[in-house]
């Protein structure tokens, strides 16, 4: 089919917890500009085609009035030929001194009138209507597309990077479309071509196999210059990618260019690039220039062959002076429909690994599925079992080993242990953002499995480590999680996380936009909107992934003060690194290796004088201890 | 604007001038062909000899023929002008932007300069090859098939020339209208990229509110408006296109209909009506252009204002022209009344501080504060607006910035890695670092390990196209490469946020060593990394509100204290009483300012 990526891969890795490792398995294909296909496939087509039917009327239409129009631009010069045909009639009279009329030129000027009218209509009417359906089936691939990345699990946003997805939803969209546009335009093409051969056949077949000898000459000639070029062509594209990556690179990351003194090596390696780019542009626009003085001379060619054999006949007086100028029209027509048709093959060519590369997108399968009899889960208290489960992104490399625990409602609930124990993972399969390979999750009874997403979600709430913001106000932020939240329900979730303080002081209050991810704000500003948002809903289960580990102690002072009313009546299961949050809290559970090691209370753990005891005090020792300046801090 | 542009054109004098001849050229000989044939067709219809049709046949072949080798030069000429230009203006914008200081780009948006350097350069060059030098070409062609037109038969060219202006006029309105709805569209196809960008980046945020429907909508209102505009855009071109055909159409027409009437009045022979046919065809296409290059002028006049902005932005940081190199300096920094303001907001007031060479000094306050930027004026990423910082005793604006920075290593926020591999992140500011330097460094900021464990080690591609590191290996990556500069004055910048308290204790006693015979700047929010600092600074509002040693500053009850107490002793009543504290703080802090 493709080669290069593509969907073959096997079910994939992705490790929520640590790093980058194992981000291999099912991926989407590297975009890679040099990548091409086969110009025709057959299921790309088939597929488009299913997303064309739904606006058949317009499609047909765009075809019918492309008919009409390429029939007029056909008929225009042999028009032209019969006018030609009465003035010079009309001229051997006045020569011959006979009374001239113009009668007859009227007929062939009414003729003219008419064909010049039914082109402008039927040529507004194709291209608006072609205009129409593409766009059409644009929108219904966007949406599908949209669609389908929603309800994809995040393990697929953890195997591939969003510039990548965004490429498909974008470029390769485009590049349909394009396409769309490509086929119609190219059939007009092979139409008029058709229409103008069986026209100079009609005129005169003798002159018109004279005329044609030249088609095959530039027809090789297109292709042989097409395989030439299409190299230079890419390299072209490739330059330009390079140029701008190397731009945005230095742009974004101009801070760290001089802190580092790269100013002017990088200047010389900008300007190497450039220079290539400045290189393979030339290259490429010698050999475009190329081909136009080899189209002309063969177009001379071409009319001087008309003109010496039509010459010669219309001097014996076997032929028309206007079939010559017919001819001359037509040639002139020519050459334009076949150049097209060459400089596209690699259009269709791009067009059909688009193809393969959205389709093969919109057929990942979705792996959180909603039962067919799935329920709404009804308002919960929170009780939440974990019933030896079990779980693994890749077969064999199990990240949970069996897990039994319960939560009562209303407990606040710590996750406790180091990177890679499984906590961030555990917090997912709660939220049901991947299926459990073994064993059941309930909540208040009800297997997750067995309700839907969407009433699941609505009834937890999730703050993450780094807080995610959207584009929008910051009531808008705030009202994420219940967008029809009127704006007291808004003020009173800002003022229980303690954010209404800095949000009355923004220069707009509440309807302060926010920047690309609220980058007008600090973190511990967005981590308050986050959790002012996850509030908003009353949520029954409230999950802190690590939420206070990246802002500054004011704004964390501010939320723990908030922590005791967040956590009121609701339960919560907390993953922080912070000692205060995790001592406080009703059940500290020890994960490690993706097991229970030890659960209870931060006393109980404490004298049990177990792996937590361990973790506490190496890890928290530095402040532990410092909390108590009596003792001595000790180094190391 | 235009005579800058034009300017940056006439930079390259031999290849604007072979251009034009070029394209002088190739439009005399187009204008030559209708002519030629024109003469075939009164020649055959006089009974000529077939002797003078083979001339004329070759007449035509040589003329077409040599318009074809000046088409070529002309195209590949302009072609060649135009990438020039573009090429000169990219290295100048680049240049600039390299050269500009932190405050220049503190207030703008990556994306918007990256437009101009792309978008607005093309829009240059399609103007410098399309237009400056195609608008000759058309003013020759119509001019030129104007006269012989007008020579032939003056009534005749009056008809058939008179769509000229109501062509060129539609055209040029119409193309400014369209660029118009252009730049919707592209307005809305960028809120359709944020939405789904947003969407994509936010995806667990999504999931967890159940927003899909929502999202959906959103996405929806955006793509539905963007292919409305799209068709809106091909109504009014094809509106457009179809109406010049018509008119095109009607002026041959009209040339037929009244040549007609001419021959038989005996003023104009069949062939000479053949030529005017022919002229119709060869100034229709350049006259329909004439409103792709008004807006090809009008987008370059845009484009080259954003593009001189850039490039006439003046720098607030300017290497004096005496400036002398600054040796390896033993790291005796001192701040002597120095204030800062980012235009008129005050950022720092009156700061002075000593730091001896060797000495750990940290950095504390609250968000906007100023403690980032107490570091940043060091290496003059910014220019202090009034008093004078000096390294060893020498003014940092008496030496040439790249010795002074240099001198200065700094560990940023925000990790920035580019597109390269790890090894070549590290080495980023010392390329050609041996391997064994890289490892060392890597390993004192606990990254040793995690590269070892990667497949291609060292060799792993990160940025863009490679891996995702982390924000706490990213933070160990930034500090490892710069370790690896060896400076004598080192800056952490809140570099160890996300590091875990694990591996930040590990790090902490690996960069005791490193720290040794360095000075030392360390900002950092949690109290347990600043702890053991040789001087503390606490600033509030942009001035220093505390100084001294860890027990000093907890004697004295001050802002020190509060934070200290704020994070180590978390239960509540001392919480609101001092978070109360606090907000009074700032709130009047922000009443000053």
């Amino acid at each position: 089919m493709m080669h290069g990526g593509g969907f073959g891969g096997g079910m994939g890795g992705g490790s929520m917890g640590g790093g980058g490792m194992g981000r291999m398995g099912r991926r989407l294909g590297m975009d890679d500009e040099g990548e091409l296909g086969s110009v025709y496939n057959h299921r790309v087509v088939t597929r488009l085609l299913s997303y064309v039917l739904p606006h058949k009327g317009l499609a047909i239409m765009s075809l019918l009035t492309m008919l009409v129009t390429t029939f007029t631009i056909v008929a225009q010069p042999w028009i032209i030929k019969l006018a030609i045909d009465e003035l010079v009639d009309t001229g051997e009279q006045v020569n011959a001194g006979e009374q001239a009329t113009v009668g007859a030129l009227a007929f062939v000027m009414v003729l003219f009138a008419v064909n010049m009218g039914v082109r402008f209509v039927s040529n507004y009417m194709y291209q608006v209507s072609l205009a129409r359906v593409s766009q059409g089936v644009l929108y219904s691939l966007r949406t599908r597309i949209f669609g389908h990345l929603q309800r994809l699990s995040p393990s697929f946003y953890d195997r591939n990077e969003v510039g990548r997805i965004m490429s498909r939803g974008q470029n390769d969209v485009n590049q349909l479309q394009e396409f769309l546009n490509l086929v119609v335009s190219s059939l007009a093409d092979v139409l008029s071509l058709g229409g103008i051969v069986i026209a100079l056949f009609l005129l005169d077949v003798q002159l018109a196999l004279i005329t044609l000898t030249v088609i095959p000459v530039l027809i090789g000639i297109m292709l042989i210059w097409q395989k030439i070029a299409w190299g230079t062509f890419m390299r072209v594209r490739q330059a330009i990618s390079v140029v701008n990556a190397n731009l945005q690179e230095n742009i974004s990351g101009i801070r760290v260019v001089q802190s580092l003194n790269r100013e002017e090596t990088n200047m010389e390696r900008f300007d190497e690039v450039n220079n290539g780019h400045l290189e393979a542009n030339l290259h490429a626009s010698r050999l475009s220039a190329a081909l136009m003085p080899t189209v002309e001379i063969l177009t001379a060619i071409a009319i001087g062959l008309v003109v010496i054999f039509g010459g010669r006949q219309a001097i014996n007086g076997t032929m028309e002076v206007s079939v010559i100028v017919a001819f001359v029209l037509y040639v002139q027509r020519f050459f334009d429909p076949i150049r097209n048709l060459t400089m596209q093959y690699t259009q269709f060519q791009r067009a059909m690994t688009s193809g393969v590369r959205i389709f093969g997108l919109l057929d990942t399968p979705v792996e959180v599925k909603d039962k067919e009899d799935a329920v709404d889960l009804p308002p919960v208290k929170g009780a939440i079992t974990l019933e030896g489960i079990r779980f693994h992104y890749v077969p064999e490399i199990e990240v949970v080993k069996g897990i039994d625990l319960t939560i009562q409602p209303g407990e606040t609930v710590a996750f406790v242990g180091q990177t890679g124990a499984g906590k961030t993972t555990l917090v997912a399969l709660l939220n049901r953002f991947y299926d459990v390979t073994e064993g059941r999750i309930t909540i208040d009874g009800y297997d997750i499995r067995d309700v839907t997403q969407d009433s699941l979600a609505r009834q937890t709430a999730m703050v993450l480590q780094e807080p995610f913001l959207f584009s929008g106000s910051i009531s808008e932020n705030i009202a994420y999680n219940k967008t029809n939240a009127s704006h007291d329900e808004v003020v009173a979730a800002a003022k229980t996380v303690g954010a209404h303080d800095f949000i009355t002081k923004m220069p707009d209050g509440y309807d302060t936009l926010l920047k690309e991810r609220g980058q007008n704000l600090s973190v511990g500003q967005r981590q308050l909107l986050s959790f002012a948002r996850a509030l908003i809903a009353d949520p029954a289960i409230l999950i802190l992934d690590e939420a206070t580990a990246n802002i500054d102690s004011y704004s964390e002072s501010v939320i723990q003060r908030a922590m005791t009313e967040v956590f009121h009546g609701r339960t919560s299961i907390v993953i922080a690194h912070r000692l205060s949050t995790i001592r406080n809290a009703d059940k500290i559970v020890m994960l490690e290796h993706g097991e229970i090691l030890e659960q209870g209370t931060h006393s109980e753990l404490m004298n049990a004088d177990g792996a937590y005891a361990k973790l506490y005090n190496t890890y928290f020792a530095d402040a532990a201890l410092a909390q108590i300046p009596t003792e001595a801090a000790p180094e190391g | 604007m235009f005579i800058r542009i034009l300017g940056m054109a006439w930079r390259h004098p031999r290849h604007m001038v072979a251009a034009y001849v070029a394209l002088i050229g190739s439009s005399a000989f187009a204008l030559m062909v209708p002519r030629l044939l024109g003469t075939a067709v009164d020649e055959v219809l006089g009974g000529t000899e077939f002797n003078a049709m083979l001339k004329l046949a070759g007449l035509i072949l040589l003329v077409n023929a040599l318009r074809g080798v000046f088409a070529y030069g002309q195209t590949y000429l302009s072609e060649w002008t135009g990438q020039l230009v573009a090429y000169d203006m990219r290295n100048a914008i680049f240049g600039k932007l390299q050269r500009l200081s932190f405050s220049y780009h503190d207030e703008r948006q990556t994306g918007d300069q990256m437009s101009r350097a792309t978008a607005d350069v093309e829009a240059i060059r399609n103007f410098v090859q399309g237009g400056l030098l195609r608008a000759v070409q058309i003013l020759m062609l119509v001019f030129g098939a104007a006269g012989l037109l007008f020579m032939t038969n003056w009534r005749l060219a009056l008809i058939g020339l008179a769509f000229v202006p109501i062509v060129a006029y539609r055209s040029a309105v119409v193309s400014l209208s369209l660029r118009q709805i252009w730049n919707y569209v592209l307005k809305t196809t960028g809120k359709m990229t944020t939405v789904m960008q947003e969407n994509l980046s936010g995806v667990r945020v999504v999931r967890a509110f159940g927003a899909q429907e929502y999202e959906v909508e959103k996405f929806d209102v955006v793509i539905k408006d963007l292919s409305e505009s799209h068709i809106r855009v091909s109504r009014i071109q094809v509106a457009n296109s179809s109406f010049i055909q018509l008119v095109f159409a009607a002026a041959t027409g009209g040339i037929i209909w009244f040549g007609g009437q001419e021959i038989v009045n005996g003023r104009l022979t069949p062939g000479e009506l053949t030529q005017f046919i022919f002229y119709l065809g060869i100034i229709q296409g350049p006259v329909r252009m004439s409103g792709m290059i008004i807006n090809n002028f009008s987008r370059a006049l845009s484009a080259g204002q954003r593009i001189f902005e850039v490039v006439d932005a003046p720098s607030p940081v300017q290497e004096l022209p005496d400036a002398t190199v600054m040796p390896r300096v033993r790291g005796h920094v001192k701040f002597e009344n120095v204030s800062f303001a980012y235009g008129d907001e005050p950022v720092l007031r009156d700061v002075s501080l000593e730091a001896q060479p060797g000495q750990v000094v940290a950095l504390l306050g609250m968000p906007g504060s100023g403690k980032t930027t107490v570091v940043h004026l060091i290496p003059r990423f910014y220019e202090a607006s009034e008093g004078k910082i000096t390294l060893d005793g020498t003014d940092i604006r008496d030496v040439t910035l790249e010795s002074l920075r240099s001198n200065v290593g700094i560990a940023m926020q925000d990790v920035f890695l580019f597109s390269a591999t790890i090894a070549d992140n590290i080495a980023y500011g010392k390329p050609g670092s041996t391997r064994e330097d890289v490892e060392r460094a890597s390993r004192i900021a606990q990254l040793h390990d995690y590269v070892a464990d990667l497949p291609d080690g060292y060799e792993t591609w990160v940025g863009e196209r490679g891996i995702t590191l982390s924000g706490g290996q990213r933070q160990r990556l930034a500090i490892a490469r710069t370790i690896l500069l060896d400076p004598p004055i080192l800056v952490l910048d809140d570099s160890t946020s996300s590091i875990d308290a694990g591996t930040e204790h590990l790090l902490r006693l690996a960069l005791e060593s490193v720290m040794k015979g360095r000075t030392t700047f360390v900002i950092a929010h949690r109290l347990s990394t600043v702890r053991h600092a040789d001087q503390i600074l606490v600033l509030d509002n942009g001035s220093i509100a505390e100084k001294g040693t860890h027990n000093e500053l907890v004697q004295q009850k001050g802002l020190y204290r509060q934070l200290y107490e704020l994070q180590l002793l978390p239960d509540e009543p001392t919480i609101d009483k001092t978070i109360d504290k606090l907000t009074a703080r700032s709130q009047k802090g922000e009443a000053r300012s």
